[in-house]
């Protein structure tokens, strides 16, 4: 990844009035002196230095840490990162939010992930928004008799195969205890239940969400079906099927002869969770939200993961040979090769048509754990660059690369959350993959690698972790960037400033963007938004 | 109308010296209500004869939130007002926001409007003020004076002073005001003496020194208050007192609590340095 020559530095505006450090200085100014402190560290330019050897040291960014109170963040809850992103997008759980209704309402389907049940008597809850709407009398005398009227209505309706309840904040502070009552409902109805102490507050964002969910999934489901599974056989991890992405991705598998056993948790059923651990290869997408899982399955199972990437044609492709080469087997290798080709054609068809619209146009990412990452990938391919980016919770090491996980502070907030003690399984403990893996290893093939967002990103770009209005207002207006991509609380704010905005949670109302067929409806779709007329128009005719 | 609080250490005798003083008060010709704020619902026997009060919360709870002020209020002794709060089961739920929810519908309700000519609301606090729950009662717009049931005991010392530094935190933005120390004797060394001269150094006065006596056990087993058991006692005549004191209270201050090393050198000083 180093680069040979010294990086010609990020150009922030055309005319190369604005540098960096001018620029974070500029915005930096407005906080008070401890506030400042805090989002120094957070607010980063990315000066990679070449060491003698050859490796790159990036700077350190401050990440996963409290949201400064009164700053306007784009973070979201614990609750949402469990129920919304993790346990939401599966199929056949009925997910029961325990809690007022609004925290069930408003974390119901929103951000598009999309299911597709084989046939119309297979289940799909995905439609259904289960909660136990708690009153105030439930606050006052305990909602937990409400909870397991709500379980067993929902039995008794759906029959499913597992239901699991989600604490939202006053669940916590009222001390219902949700895993007892999951637990005798279990006894009673004799399917899976769980329970998620995810309650809103815990944790610096949704990224304590996401591990209260892995951690969940693995302890009650994962490893509860010994179905073997075939040679080829991997999990698709941290693919939440938005816009239909794992669609995509479950066709380009099954072409390639690979099966794919479960995916967490686009589209996926309980079986597929329950069966997991009999797959030969975690590939895991996003990095921030499941490595818990894949890292805990290695432990366990010892099935190795890696990283892998499908926003993108030439990341899609480079993840498919990944697995084959995984594999190593000549047939399956050649087969990934002729997909690849089979697609490629057209691929290069869009960007031919696209590219010269776009090219040299400047992105700006601030979203997500994975996705500011990813989706550089796709512009790059368009030969738009990235002038600034950033997660909303992501840690360290998905900025810096993993190979800083041993230096991160563990704080108080982290140790809020449980660190589940995961042993090998006597049984089921596969040596034979552990040792094949050190083979591997040897030959330079690389397991649980990820080098982070910075690592790809332009010298000097700047690098901003859980940005808020202010930033973001104030490098719209002083950059006047030609893209902005982000959520739905910054997408109007943004567009009102004359910018297009794309929204890479939800996609607004496109996708899929994944694999090959993805990138190009992405091009297509980023060309419209970028080159409309409308965002000359924004000012009234009056304020002309 | 007065608005007044009832706080103090658990098991110090919050509830009975309550009703008895309320027993006094009806019997002076005040119109008084009592609203027990304990999940127990026990604050209000003595003055109807037992447990006979069908809780706020339970009504909201059959009822909906549709329910009249009779529903969750009855006569007591002297025509007194009776209320219970209520609450969850021990371990269970939240109390402190049963309370809030109470006292809001006794509010919409109308139970302290002018119309219902009051001279006192009292209400009876749970030992300890754990959360913001049992706080409300002393909010804003809600009781004004408070008297902290108190005993020559140390843990009953450091429970009011820890109660008056909560006052002092409300006292601020509310402006409810420390009226007092009850005395509620239990036969400790020099305990009056020392009961004042706590009082005076938190900025109050003893109110009423209550001496222990056993008739209030003889009342209360008959679900009764002295004044209704044995109108002649000469327990019923401290509560008289005690009454008659707190309806010609006219000192109502911020309380000063006590750093707990003065704390301790008071009781030093009054109790356990001669019992030595």
């Amino acid at each position: 990844m180093a680069p040979d020559s010294p990086e010609q530095a990020v150009e922030l505006t055309p005319d190369g009035t604005l540098t960096s450090e001018g620029l974070r200085e500029e915005l930096l100014k407005a906080y008070p002196k401890k506030s400042r402190r805090k989002r120094e560290k957070q607010f980063v330019i990315n000066e990679k230095t070449v060491n003698e050897d050859g490796t790159v040291t990036l700077p350190q960014i401050g990440a996963n840490t409290r949201t400064i109170p009164g700053i306007l963040t784009q973070r979201g809850c614990t609750y949402a990162g469990c129920k919304g992103v993790i346990l939401g997008p599966t199929r056949d759980i009925v997910n029961i939010t325990h809690g007022p209704i609004g925290c069930g309402y408003y974390s119901w389907l929103t951000r598009r992930n999309q299911t597709s049940a084989p046939n119309d008597s297979d289940a799909n809850y995905m439609t259904y928004c289960f909660s136990t709407d708690m009153q105030d009398e439930n606050i006052i005398f305990g909602g937990e008799k409400k909870l397991a009227a709500a379980i067993q209505e929902a039995y008794d309706i759906f029959q499913p195969k597992a239901i699991a309840v989600f604490s939202t904040c006053p669940v916590g502070l009222i001390g219902d205890d949700v895993h007892q009552v999951a637990k005798d409902m279990k006894e009673k109805l004799g399917i899976n239940i769980f329970g998620f102490s995810c309650e809103g507050y815990k944790g610096v964002s949704q990224s304590a969400g996401h591990h209260i969910a892995n951690n969940q999934v693995f302890k009650h489901v994962v490893g509860t079906d010994n179905t073997p599974r075939s040679k080829f056989s991997i999990n698709l991890l941290g693919e939440y099927n938005i816009g239909g992405d794992a669609f995509v991705l479950e066709d380009l598998l099954e072409r390639c002869g690979i099966e794919l056993v479960s995916t967490f948790s686009g589209n996926s059923t309980y079986d597929q969770f329950a069966n997991a651990h009999m797959a030969n290869l975690n590939a895991v997408m996003c990095h921030r939200s499941i490595n818990y899982v894949a890292d805990m399955i290695e432990k366990k199972y010892g099935t190795p993961w890696i990283k892998v990437n499908f926003i993108g044609a030439k990341s899609t492709a480079k993840s498919l040979r990944k697995i084959g080469e995984y594999f190593a087997d000549e047939k399956l290798m050649e087969q990934i090769e002729k997909v690849i080709s089979e697609e490629y054609p057209a691929v290069f068809e869009a960007q031919k048509k696209y590219k010269p619209s776009l090219e040299g146009k400047r992105v700006m990412l601030f979203v997500g754990g994975s996705r500011a990452h990813h989706y550089q990938d796709l512009f790059g391919e368009l030969g738009m660059k990235t002038v600034a980016a950033g997660y909303e919770f992501a840690h360290r090491d998905d900025y810096e690369g993993r190979a800083v996980i041993p230096d991160i502070k563990i704080d108080a907030d982290s140790r809020n959350i449980e660190e589940l003690h995961v042993d090998a399984d006597p049984d089921m403990y596969d040596s034979d993959k552990v040792r094949d893996k050190w083979a591997k290893e040897e030959k330079g093939y690389t397991f649980a690698e990820y080098d982070g967002m910075m690592t790809q990103m332009a010298e000097k770009a700047l690098v901003i972790d859980d940005i808020n209005h202010y930033e973001s207002e104030e490098l719209i207006k002083r950059v006047k960037p030609d893209l902005f991509c982000a959520g739905i609380k910054e997408k109007y704010v943004v567009q009102k400033m004359g910018v297009p905005c794309k929204q890479l949670h939800s996609y607004d109302y496109g996708g899929p963007y994944a694999g090959f067929r993805g990138a190009i409806e992405f091009y297509k779709d980023i060309d419209r938004l970028v080159n409309a007329k409308v965002w000359k128009m924004i000012k009234a005719p009056w304020d002309e | 109308m007065r608005k007044v609080a009832i706080y103090g250490k658990g098991g110090i005798g919050k509830s009975t010296t309550t009703q008895n003083t309320v027993a006094a008060l009806a019997e002076m010709g005040k119109k008084v209500m009592v609203v027990g704020c304990d999940p127990k619902a026990d604050s209000t026997r003595l003055l109807l004869g037992g447990l006979a009060q069908k809780s706020v919360l339970d009504t909201i709870r059959d009822e909906g939130e549709d329910i009249e002020l009779d529903d969750i209020r009855r006569d007591g002794f002297g025509s007194c007002k009776c209320v219970e709060s209520g609450g969850p089961e021990p371990g269970v739920g939240c109390a402190g926001r049963g309370i809030i929810t109470s006292i809001n519908m006794l509010e919409q309700l109308g139970a302290y409007d002018e119309s219902e000519e009051l001279d006192y609301a009292f209400y009876d606090v749970l030992g300890d003020v754990v959360c913001g729950g049992f706080a409300m009662p002393i909010r804003q717009g809600k009781a004004q004076e408070i008297y902290i049931v108190c005993s020559g005991e140390m843990m009953a010392m450091y429970a009011a002073n820890n109660i008056c530094k909560g006052i002092m935190k409300f006292a601020e933005s509310g402006g409810v005001r420390l009226g007092g120390l009850i005395c509620n004797s239990r036969n400790v060394d020099n305990e009056s003496e020392m009961i004042q001269e706590f009082a005076k150094r938190l900025g109050t006065q003893m109110i009423h020194f209550v001496p222990r006596d056993n008739d209030v056990q003889r009342a209360e087993i008959r679900k009764m208050t002295v004044i209704d058991w044995n109108p002649e006692a000469p327990q019923a005549d401290e509560y008289r007192t005690l009454a008659r004191n707190i309806d010609n209270n006219e000192l109502f201050v911020i309380p000063k609590p006590l750093e707990i090393e003065e704390l301790e050198s008071l009781l030093l000083e009054y109790g356990l340095l001669e019992a030595a």
